[in-house]
């Protein structure tokens, strides 16, 4: 059964919470290996009042299997063309922004500038255009990235099983590719054209990914969209789904809370500091060994506290700009993807984790092709 | 008592060996390990980066210690000869510690890949300790293939939940002709003495240690605890099936009638 037919065959009722008690919530806290429905009573409110004795499980969970250690990458911009109309976004087609590919010299100018700071682990993202960025061009990229990374992840556009099995060969890594949104019928109305807007084939990128030999997969919902209740329960369905089905994979996922951008675009529904806390303790103790990431959308001292309660890489010296890091100082003409709130460079942000207790790994995976 | 472990060609002191994964930073580290007086410790070379001073953890090691590269990340035996060969090459010398690992939820071994790997590597002179499910029939199959000890889990990586695997990991300590290590799960100095009471050669400790709130205090405490355990299974105390029995203290005397 691929996560497409799962997905269909959850109910609304089972992701509603609805009908929780607090003796659910106390059972999901004592059991050793929760299930779904003990999944959907740590995202109910009646959780909220467990909130601490949650944060306490998340921590103790997150230390054992990945220690006070934290992962860092960089995103990588190199391409803003886009076919689609994504409404929440600020790379839409429709958008009137300067459009920019780099260049293979400008991606190795920004690669440079980049591992310069230490950084190993590479994210390449690109709009969702296929003419204007081809995955020959990805490949490309791919190539000019491997002289300076150990760890190449891609988020692009949804491809089949066999174009990612190519950008294995070419030396990806992972991949990253959220949903954005799980529920269907908010998705179709979010995506309303281009290729994009084909719910079914977005959801099974990742499994594809992990057919093709990805080494790690990321999924993600856009906490904003839609009730996140409901999202952040298909989103730990969807990353059990995976661990359950490609064990060999090491498993992400993200949950990024939407920001304002180009386009004035408002999410219809709000997350709250403490819910945020309260869905990253959730999905820590429903799935103990789940890679958690915390994008820069979110304020530093925020990030910070966020970490003991299950996060476990973070991106550093983000730049949403194409070409965005080698030439920040100078020249930002073009429009970010959105907004990022923590600014601070890789220095900055591996001193803040030392200060908290944390030491960030820079390098967690090795070329042995 | 000179108490001493040979494996690979090495006289080794500490029973402790210690991971170097999960730790806070590289200083407190360096200072578990210096304060435990630790011979061995094992290193990720995923995480090695040689082209950086202040971040390669090799630069933070005791001089003393024998560094064990493991093939974390190896999902099967092709990768971890690849990732052990590298390490060789990087300079880690060759010793390396197999891990193959095709499960990413419960972070088991898989035994049959590993003795893939063990075979390959033990013939290009590599000092192999494979990391293993406690199975008799895999552990003779890996000393046949050239290991140099055997590593059975005590309990899932991370889990701190001590030596569950003691009725299978004493068989192997009764069978197996190399040093059993008990590895992973140890959560407590006492769960390192059990396992040295029992009859294990060494014990392998990382997540316990890294994460207490006072790593260097843990890992002297976990130093005594598996010194205390060696002398244990030394004394021929009562209930160790391992100690070294007078003969037939009790019914000798049948024999002298």
């Amino acid at each position: 059964m691929n996560f497409y037919e799962l997905y269909s065959q959850i109910k609304k009722d089972q992701a509603d919470p609805a009908g929780i008690t607090s003796a659910d919530v106390e059972k999901a806290l004592s059991c050793r290996n929760p299930d779904s429905r003990h999944f959907r009573a740590l995202l109910s409110p009646e959780a909220l009042p467990y909130l601490e004795e949650m944060a306490g499980k998340a921590r103790d969970i997150t230390q054992g299997h990945f220690g006070k250690a934290i992962l860092l990458y960089a995103p990588l911009y190199v391409s803003n063309y886009c076919d689609n109309k994504c409404l929440y976004c600020g790379f839409n087609l429709q958008n009137k922004i300067q459009r920019k590919k780099l260049t293979l010299e400008e991606v190795e100018k920004e690669a440079s500038f980049i591992a310069s700071s230490g950084l190993r682990h590479i994210l390449l993202l690109t709009g969702g255009s296929r003419t204007m960025s081809p995955l020959s061009y990805i490949k490309d990229c791919v190539k000019v990235l491997r002289k300076y990374f150990t760890d190449i992840s891609v988020e692009i556009y949804a491809l089949t099983e066999e174009e990612y099995a190519g950008l294995v060969s070419a030396g990806v890594d992972a991949l990253t590719i959220y949903q954005e949104v799980y529920d269907e019928k908010t998705y179709t109305r979010m995506h309303p054209a281009g290729p994009k807007s084909d719910y079914a084939f977005r959801l099974g990128a990742p499994e594809r990914g992990a057919r093709a030999g990805m080494r790690s997969v990321s999924i993600g919902t856009l906490l904003g969209l839609d009730e996140w209740r409901r999202e952040v329960f298909w989103l730990g369905m969807h990353a059990k789904y995976l661990q359950d089905n490609f064990p060999a994979v090491d498993v992400g996922a993200s949950l990024p809370r939407l920001k304002p951008h180009e386009g004035a675009f408002r999410a219809p529904y709000d997350v709250s500091d403490m819910e945020m806390a309260q869905i990253i303790t959730a999905l820590r103790i429903f799935l103990p060994r789940l890679g958690i990431s915390l994008s820069t959308r979110e304020g530093a001292a925020f990030r910070e506290n966020l970490l003991p309660l299950g996060i476990t890489r973070i991106s550093a010296g983000s730049s949403t700009y194409v070409g965005g890091h080698a030439a920040y100082a100078k020249d930002r003409q073009n429009i970010p993807q959105f907004e990022i709130s923590d600014k601070r460079s890789v220095a900055e942000i591996m001193a803040a984790l030392k200060l908290k207790g944390y030491q960030p790994v820079l390098k967690d995976w090795l070329a042995i092709d | 008592m000179q108490d001493v472990l040979e494996l690979g060609g090495k006289k080794i002191h500490n029973r402790l060996f210690v991971g170097t994964g999960k730790f806070s930073s590289y200083e407190v580290m360096n200072r578990a390990l210096t304060a435990s007086d630790v011979d061995v410790v094992t290193v990720a070379l995923r995480r090695v980066d040689a082209s950086s001073v202040k971040e390669n953890i090799l630069e933070h090691i005791p001089k003393k210690c024998v560094i064990v590269p493991n093939t974390s990340g190896a999902r099967n035996s092709d990768e971890a000869v690849r990732i052990a060969r590298l390490a060789r090459a990087a300079g880690c010398g060759n010793w390396v510690k197999i891990e193959v690992i095709q499960d990413n939820k419960y972070l088991l071994p898989d035994n049959m890949e590993t003795l893939k790997a063990t075979e390959i590597l033990a013939k290009e002179g590599f000092v192999v300790l494979p990391y293993m499910s406690p199975d008799l029939s895999a552990a003779r199959r890996l000393v046949e293939a050239g290991a140099s000890a055997v590593m059975p889990l005590g309990s899932p990586i991370g889990s701190n939940r001590g030596f569950r695997t003691r009725e299978l990991v004493e068989i192997l300590i009764s069978e197996i002709k190399v040093p059993v290590i008990v590895d992973a799960g140890l959560g407590q100095p006492a769960s390192a003495c059990e396992c040295m009471e029992a009859g294990c050669q060494a014990v392998l400790v990382n997540t316990a240690i890294a994460v207490a709130d006072d790593p260097v205090m843990l890992a002297r405490a976990f130093s005594e605890g598996v010194k205390a355990g060696r002398l244990a299974c030394l004394s021929g105390m009562s209930g160790s099936s391992r100690s070294a029995n007078p003969s037939s203290p009790l019914t000798g005397f049948l024999r002298n009638e």
